[in-house]
């Protein structure tokens, strides 16, 4: 058989649209990782063997998942005829349903969401989450995932092992949350997209392509979960992904140095992708938030929703002069609200000094440092070191971005603060 | 399937929550066919540790590890799953002065 052989080719494709949705419902129907995973293998090379053969199924989906069953209940009884246990027959019997249900959309693609919240588990270490969601839910290797990570592979494999392990052993169960606690796992959902997508987006060291892949499969994934769960803070968490991407291109220079963003060329700018990201903020703005009421009301607008609309201005903006600083300081007061932190804090200093002088953000960043809230991130000095050079006070200048890049590994970041540093005079 | 809740507290929070309150946090839950098994236990200091090395009896006092929180009681429940035993887990009143941490049990293998 060649790669050009047209049913090949098929299964090729079926396998890059579906496996993941096979897989999923396979897990359901097994109860059990590994045996949904040797499963899905096993109905692959069963439909190379058997559709060139006998034809490609009207329904290919629901020919894997009864054929991937079939072949697991079966290992599991002749195995069971080795060991001599009667109670795996009658474990392989529970889930006997009506094939046509296998093929029902609806099912399936709660199937999708169960194996979602799955491997987004609270119980297991956010490293376990993310490596097992790009895993399970994402199809990536493990070779890849290490890759990406720059953790080596026999670690990864292990912690998705472990993971696995957990999942059955303390049985976590494969379910969407109830929807009293949809909300807080919700949350959690998201924080392992955001945290693949910053992976990528922050490429600051390792293979840039690879990185990037990160980014991308993020977005992915957030297009799934929004498509099957269309929660204003998840539509506002892709919309944020979706308007940082689009400055990719602006971000660095060809070699690989960093561009701020007032500097940046704004002509590279992907306007697709801001036009959704605008679209989809606008969406995340007027939707009213179906979970779990009580708990929204405090924070009408999640943080991610707010970020949002905060790239947004920054995406429509001509230039860094005639952005909107205003209206992006308001939102960063409605953020510190929802969401405090120190870091929202500085951000909004920062935005404070582009609307009101550099003098005005300066004594709102010393005020946070004094609090000694955010002495060792680095971000924190670079700004207070920016602020001071504004102001002229060259001294003060030199000795945050020493601080700085005290606090700095990325090769990047290190040069544009070295070349900062020397340009003082 | 089984789980172990085990209660974890600061020394001066023992008695933080009134025991009327854990006794009838675990009436509630036998009631409802959810407890196995509940006792809370007497301070730290009152511990005892015992080893067999090479068949010799050690006997040391109190704990071994130098953490802040001590075991000051456990329930042993039936849950469906483990979302089910968070649940449960949540209701046990000194959740909320200390912590509660959910052990699923293993079935020894007598083979």
């Amino acid at each position: 058989m060649t790669a050009t052989d047209p049913v090949h080719e098929t299964v090729n494709a079926v396998y890059f649209s579906d496996s993941r949705r096979v897989l999923a419902t396979l897990i359901r129907l097994l109860g059990d990782f590994d045996a949904a995973e040797e499963a899905l293998h096993d109905a692959f090379r069963a439909a190379l063997e058997q559709w060139p053969r006998d034809g490609v199924p009207a329904n290919p989906r629901a020919w894997l998942v009864s054929t991937g069953r079939f072949k697991a209940i079966d290992g599991m009884r002749r195995r069971a005829r080795f060991d001599a246990l009667d109670d795996v027959g009658d474990k392989a019997d529970i889930a006997v349903v009506d094939p046509a249900a296998w093929a029902d959309e609806e099912s399936v693609e709660d199937d999708r969401l169960r194996l979602i919240f799955t491997c987004c588990h609270p119980a297991m270490s956010p490293d376990a989450q993310v490596a097992l969601t790009l895993r399970e839910v994402c199809g990536l290797t493990t070779e890849e995932i290490a890759q990406a990570f720059l953790t080596p592979a026999p670690t990864l494999a292990q912690r998705i092992v472990r993971a696995k392990a957990k999942i059955r052993d303390a049985r976590i169960p494969y379910e969407v949350p109830a929807r009293a606690e949809l909300a807080e796992r919700l949350d959690a959902v998201l924080r392992v997209i955001y945290l693949v997508f910053n992976e990528g987006y922050a490429a600051s060291s390792g293979s840039l392509l690879t990185r990037h892949d990160l980014s991308a499969e993020a977005i992915r994934l957030e297009r799934l979960l929004v498509a099957l769960l269309p929660e204003p803070e998840a539509i506002g968490l892709l919309a944020l992904m979706l308007l940082q991407d689009s400055r990719r291109a602006a971000r660095t220079s060809p070699s690989g140095d960093v561009i701020l963003l007032d500097d940046q060329d704004r002509s590279l700018w992907d306007r697709n992708q801001i036009a959704e990201g605008i679209k989809l903020v606008e969406q995340a703005l007027s939707l009213r938030p179906a979970l779990s009421e009580r708990k929204r009301v405090e924070r009408r607008f999640g943080p991610y929703t707010i970020q949002a609309a905060i790239a947004a201005l920054h995406a429509e903006a001509p230039s860094a002069a005639a952005t909107d600083w205003a209206e992006i300081v308001g939102l960063y007061d409605v953020l510190a609200r929802a969401d405090p932190s120190p870091v929202i804090e500085l951000n909004r200093a920062v935005a404070v000094a582009m609307r009101d002088g550099p003098a005005a953000g300066l004594a709102l960043v010393d005020a946070i440092l004094e609090r000694e809230d955010l002495l060792d991130y680095r971000l924190a000095h670079a700004a207070r070191a920016d602020l001071c050079r504004r102001l002229g006070k060259t001294a003060d200048a030199r000795a945050s971005y020493e601080r700085a890049l005290a606090l700095t590994r990325q090769a990047p970041e290190r040069r544009f603060l070295e070349r900062r540093l020397a340009e003082l005079t | 399937m089984k789980y172990l809740c085990l209660v974890y507290l600061e020394e001066q929070k023992l008695h933080a929550v009134p025991d009327r309150e854990c006794m009838a946090c675990g009436d509630g839950f036998r009631k409802s066919g959810l407890l196995i098994a509940a006792e809370a236990l007497q301070p730290i200091d009152t511990a005892t540790t015992v080893r067999v090395r090479n068949g010799k009896l050690s006997v040391t006092d109190g704990p071994f590890a130098e953490t802040k929180e001590h075991l000051a009681g456990f329930y042993l429940i039936e849950a469906r799953d483990l979302n089910d035993a968070i649940q449960v887990a949540a209701k046990i009143p000194p959740a909320r002065e200390g912590s509660i941490e959910v052990r699923p049990i293993r079935e020894l293998n007598p083979q």
